[in-house]
């Protein structure tokens, strides 16, 4: 589903992905960990061009996005992106947030926009909020709106960049939650997190990062169970 | 008994009090000949060339900031050459008109440039469009720099094109976040157009200045003038409090 090449990036001199070459099969949950600043969150953004890779190739569904040509605004519809600070839009309600989108890009019409938007929200029990406004959520809430905004465009991926690092930790379950609901119901995902629970139930692909590269990737048993290379090994030791 | 009339039994006095002395001379600045009207005259242009120069600021500043952001946030070592050539000449503009004095510009535009020009509003509004035009295009230019990058990010990534992006959810929020600057901006500029009378625009103060010069009497012409810049202000000043109370609904916790 998504084909990565050899990809390169790099910030001025500091490389932060060294060639890295992966294959993202449908249905499949990939869950990427490592220590802070080997790369993940990085990896993550380049697959829907939110960093412009310095060299190599990213093919989703047959089509190359990192050629110039491509449409990216089209590919980034079919890719639902969930980030860290949420990122709702503040100045406009619940509902707004989560059917502009769809709607601008004419995917639906308002009324079936809104239809779905009340569906999703119904979903993670929060079909109250469509009239409030970002502001008047906690995290958590916030955190399963921004998901539901990523859903309501119908995306044939999803891509979590550390969904639960901003929360607070008793909001951090209902958003896992909510994540493995989406999980059983085979969507294909991408997350990028510090949860190791969260990693090794839902995972079907465990990657571990460092320095740039993928040092090492399993199944989360054999990754978990028993890890081959030094640096995940000291890695999984200070956060187990 | 009406104003005129007070005058005059007033001034047929041979000793007046100083209240019935205060009395005539607000007379002759206000009364005397209709001269109320020329002041109201005078509030027309004001209105007019604060208007047309909003306008224009408004319009100008929106484009140099538009360039100037969009200049800045290329992707590095993706840059293009037109807009950079664009960008410098925004860049000298900006520092030229906020590196001189407004009554200078002003001078420049109605003895040199225009020298030929008699109409001296066009002028003045075309000088303060042009002098507002380089402050607004710096308070827009942060607003937009100041909204967290992961507003666009959000809009970008649900597939939503630039002009979408900066339509729905960076320019709103940009625009909330530069309203009280702007209004500053707007106050100084209407203030500015008072300027204008140097090159012979007419605006409040070149009838006040013509009615003081007839009369020898300074103290009231210029405390009128005063009190309508000032009304005009509180004016603004309310209207702007009204949209910015309406702009926090989204604040509401």
């Amino acid at each position: 589903m998504i084909d990565v090449k050899n990809l390169s990036k790099s910030f001025g001199k500091h490389l932060v992905l060294d060639d890295i070459s992966e294959h993202i099969y449908p249905g499949e949950k990939v869950v990427i960990i490592g220590p802070s600043g080997s790369g993940k969150s990085t990896f993550l953004r380049c697959l829907n061009l939110l960093e412009t890779p310095t060299a190599g190739s990213i093919t989703f569904d047959g089509t190359e996005i990192t050629d110039p040509r491509a449409d990216i605004d089209k590919i980034r519809r079919q890719m639902g992106m969930v980030f860290q600070h949420f990122n709702l839009f503040p100045n406009m309600t619940i509902r707004r947030n989560i059917t502009l989108a769809p709607v601008r890009t004419k995917l639906m019409t308002q009324a079936e926009a809104d239809e779905t938007a009340t569906q999703l929200l119904r979903r993670v029990g929060l079909e109250d909020k469509e009239n409030a406004y970002p502001a008047q959520l906690s995290g958590g809430q916030k955190q399963r709106i921004a998901i539901v905004r990523a859903l309501a465009m119908k995306p044939k991926v999803m891509l979590f960049d550390e969904p639960t690092s901003a929360l607070e930790p008793e909001m951090v379950g209902e958003v896992l939650e909510v994540m493995k609901e989406l999980a059983e119901e085979g969507m294909t995902m991408v997350v990028v997190t510090h949860e190791m629970g969260f990693a090794r139930e839902v995972g079907t692909r465990v990657l571990f990062m460092a320095d740039g590269k993928i040092a090492e990737q399993n199944t989360p048993d054999k990754l978990f169970g028993d890890p081959q290379c030094e640096r995940l090994q000291s890695f999984l030791a200070k956060v187990l | 008994m009406n104003p005129t009339a007070l005058y005059e039994s007033f001034s047929a006095l041979e000793e007046q009090t100083a209240l019935q002395e205060a009395y005539i001379r607000f007379y002759k600045a206000w009364f005397y000949e209709d001269r109320w009207l020329t002041y109201f005259n005078g509030l027309g242009t004001t209105i007019k060339v604060t208007v047309l120069a909003l306008l224009l600021g408004v319009a100008l500043g929106l484009v140099v900031a538009t360039i100037r952001t969009a200049h800045d946030q290329q992707r590095p070592g993706r840059h293009n050459f037109f807009l950079g050539i664009v960008n410098f000449i925004c860049k000298i503009y900006v520092t030229v008109i906020r590196g001189t004095p407004m009554m200078v510009q002003l001078m420049i535009m109605g003895f040199v440039i225009f020298k030929t020009s008699r109409n001296f509003t066009m002028v003045g509004a075309l000088a303060l469009g042009i002098n507002s035009g380089a402050y607004v295009a710096e308070i827009i230019r942060g607003g937009l720099m100041s909204l967290d990058i992961g507003q666009s990010e959000a809009g970008r990534s649900l597939g939503l094109n630039y002009l979408d992006t900066m339509r729905f959810i960076v320019i709103p929020q940009a625009f909330k976040a530069i309203l009280p600057s702007l209004g500053n901006e707007f106050i100084v500029l209407l203030k500015d157009t008072s300027l204008i009378s140097v090159i012979g625009g007419k605006e409040i103060v070149y009838y006040a200045q013509a009615i003081i010069t007839k009369t020898y009497e300074a103290m009231y012409p210029l405390y009128i003038t005063a009190l309508m810049y000032l009304i005009m202000v509180l004016i603004f000043s309310w209207l702007q409090g009204k949209l910015e109370r309406r702009l926090r609904q989204s604040d509401r916790r």
